[in-house]
């Protein structure tokens, strides 16, 4: 455990110190405040409230940011110490290979833990005191801050995924880059594409929620849209994946495996990798 | 230098081969260093004295063969067996953003070396003063002391050096070699890898020649001087007058060079020399001195390099 622990401190240290801890905090709190506060100007005193409308405009955004986020911090977390040669000498100290990917990780997940508090939490605070909706439909606004670090997990484990499996820093940025594109743009591209396509209505809407829930980005995005009705009216769509039926423990348990599985290849792979 | 006998061996490998693809870097090497030894590989760049310290580590397996670190396999090594080595890459890395303390501060939390500790470390390389500044601003010998330092930490029983004092001044390299010297005096096992002969002449206790991955000898100097049987040369010089009864006397123990009047130069095998300096002693006040010269080690290792085509 002290191992885990050191790792993890020596990374968010240096987060802090190369100020990505800095950037990514007012970037996700400018975001979060602009759209709470702006977000609430159409909708004034609906019982929808501006947290529940926020969540929608929010968890849109977080889908194409927050990956990208967690991809930029971890696809040089392995393939940038075997090149700088300074995992050589730290495999040779006290620390199993799991106990590095496990502190990076925790590392990692404590830098986007602290953007998403300080950033998300703090602009809620600011839409507390400042509209008249006040708390209201703060479950729903807890859950998008819960799933949204869940999703930057993901992405962190499989950007340590890459990162194993590449032989050069270079080629992992560009691999974390097409892994980007692939899960939030490319992919629900593919299924808009196939949904056109599909003029006979052969594809089945049970089918298409688990094509959707193929997808971390498309599960968190189900998680957040539909998950509450105060959300599902603010977003107004009829929830697709609502109508099949998932609920969120589900929902949570698939972002979870997408966490576990890279995670622990990631560390299968580096445990016979030889330096 | 070990001052009992030793009883364990640190580190035992048994026709150890690594093969990266079709490239063979290590083949069928047969070493064993004692408790307490400073042993020197000596190998040109690709000897494979890399490859060796990292199987050693267990940072890499081996293709055939078996290794054996402190009575166990590097490969699976516990935390308790790593918690007694110290490593100094070749090239060492650190963080560059990181201070000089940090760094160590970072490397003795692993090893659960407590701050007092591994401040009386960086005194003792010599940083003490740098110690608060970022490594990105470190000179190459700065950083090489860091890695020492952090090899130090935890008081290690076994120590890797690979290349230590490639890129240091003479003045540095010295300093390192006392350090080196003060750990091994305390009972410490090292290992280094050097490919400047004649600085670690003097430091090891054995030196070990690799050539394109295959020990050629191993052994003390005067062990391999004996196993190249490369001649030692003997300087004399005669009372005026005795140099052709000096001559005679000595033409079966050794070949004989006369430079000039009264001096001679003599080519003896190790194993005549003895029988030499007999004749020299009893041909009494003909010989005013004498002068025995060894075979240097870069003498030894270029005709271990030159004759053995492994």
């Amino acid at each position: 455990m002290r191992a885990i622990r050191l790792l993890a401190v020596n990374e968010f240290v240096d987060g802090l110190r190369n100020r990505w801890v800095a950037a990514a905090v007012i970037l996700l709190g400018t975001m979060a405040v602009t759209l709470l506060l702006v977000g609430s100007a159409p909708t004034g005193t609906t019982r929808a409230g501006a947290l529940a409308v926020s969540v929608v405009s929010l968890a849109s955004l977080s889908v194409y940011l927050l990956p990208l986020i967690a991809l930029m911090l971890s696809f040089d977390a392995l393939v940038g110490e075997f090149e700088r040669g300074t995992m050589l000498l730290l495999l040779t100290y006290p620390v199993s290979r799991w106990q590095v990917v496990m502190g990076k990780f925790c590392g990692h997940l404590l830098i986007l833990g602290t953007a998403i508090i300080l950033g998300y939490g703090g602009a809620a605070i600011v839409s507390i005191f400042t509209t008249e909706t006040g708390v209201a439909g703060w479950e729903a606004y807890l859950t998008m801050m819960g799933s949204s670090l869940l999703l930057g997990a993901v992405f962190i484990a499989l950007g340590y995924l890459v990162s194993v499996l590449v032989r050069e820093r270079s080629t992992a940025s560009g691999a974390a880059v097409v892994l980007w594109l692939l899960f939030v743009v490319l992919y629900d591209l593919g299924l808009l594409g196939v949904l056109l396509a599909d003029q006979e209505q052969q594809i089945s809407q049970t089918l298409f929620s688990f094509l959707m829930l193929a997808s971390p980005t498309d599960t968190y995005r189900i998680l957040n849209l539909t998950a509450f009705d105060t959300v599902g009216q603010a977003a107004g769509i009829a929830g697709v994946a609502a109508e099949a039926g998932f609920g969120i423990p589900l929902l949570l348990t698939l972002l979870t495996a997408w966490v576990a599985v890279p995670l622990l290849a990631t560390m299968a792979l580096f445990q016979r990798r030889e330096l | 230098m070990a001052e009992n006998p030793p009883t364990v061996n640190a580190i035992e490998l048994t026709g150890v081969s690594k093969r990266y693809g079709e490239k063979t870097v290590v083949s069928n090497v047969d070493l064993t260093v004692h408790a307490g030894e400073r042993l020197v590989m000596i190998g040109h760049n690709g000897a494979g004295k890399t490859t060796l310290m990292k199987l050693m580590l267990g940072l890499t397996r081996p293709s055939s063969g078996g290794v054996k670190v402190l009575g166990g396999n590097p490969a699976s090594a516990s935390a308790s067996q790593r918690q007694i080595l110290g490593y100094v890459p070749e090239n060492v890395a650190f963080h560059g953003a990181m201070h000089g303390r940090e760094v160590l501060a970072f490397y003795a939390g692993l090893k659960g070396v407590p701050a007092a500790a591994y401040n009386g470390i960086l005194a003792r390389v010599g940083l003490e003063e740098a110690a608060d500044r970022r490594v990105s601003t470190y000179s190459k010998g700065m950083r090489q002391r860091l890695g020492l330092a952090q090899a130090m930490l935890g008081e290690p029983q076994l120590l890797f050096l690979d290349e230590p004092t490639s890129g240091l001044d003479p003045s540095l390299r010295r300093q390192f070699y006392e350090l080196i010297d003060t750990l091994s005096r305390s009972g410490t096992t090292s290992l280094i890898s050097s490919h400047s002969l004649n600085e670690v002449e003097a430091r090891a206790d054995r030196i070990a020649i690799l050539k394109n991955g295959a020990l050629l000898a191993c052994g003390t100097v005067s062990e391999l001087l004996e196993q190249a049987g490369l001649p030692i040369f003997v300087h004399l010089k005669t009372k005026p007058g005795s140099a052709g009864e000096v001559a005679r006397q000595m033409a079966p123990v050794g070949e004989v060079h006369t430079l000039q009047g009264d001096r001679f130069e003599l080519l003896c095998t190790g194993s005549g020399k003895m029988e030499l300096i007999r004749r020299i002693a009893s041909l009494g006040e003909h010989v005013e001195d004498m002068n025995i010269v060894p075979p240097r080690l870069d003498e030894i290792y270029n005709h271990f390099m030159e004759n053995n085509e492994p």
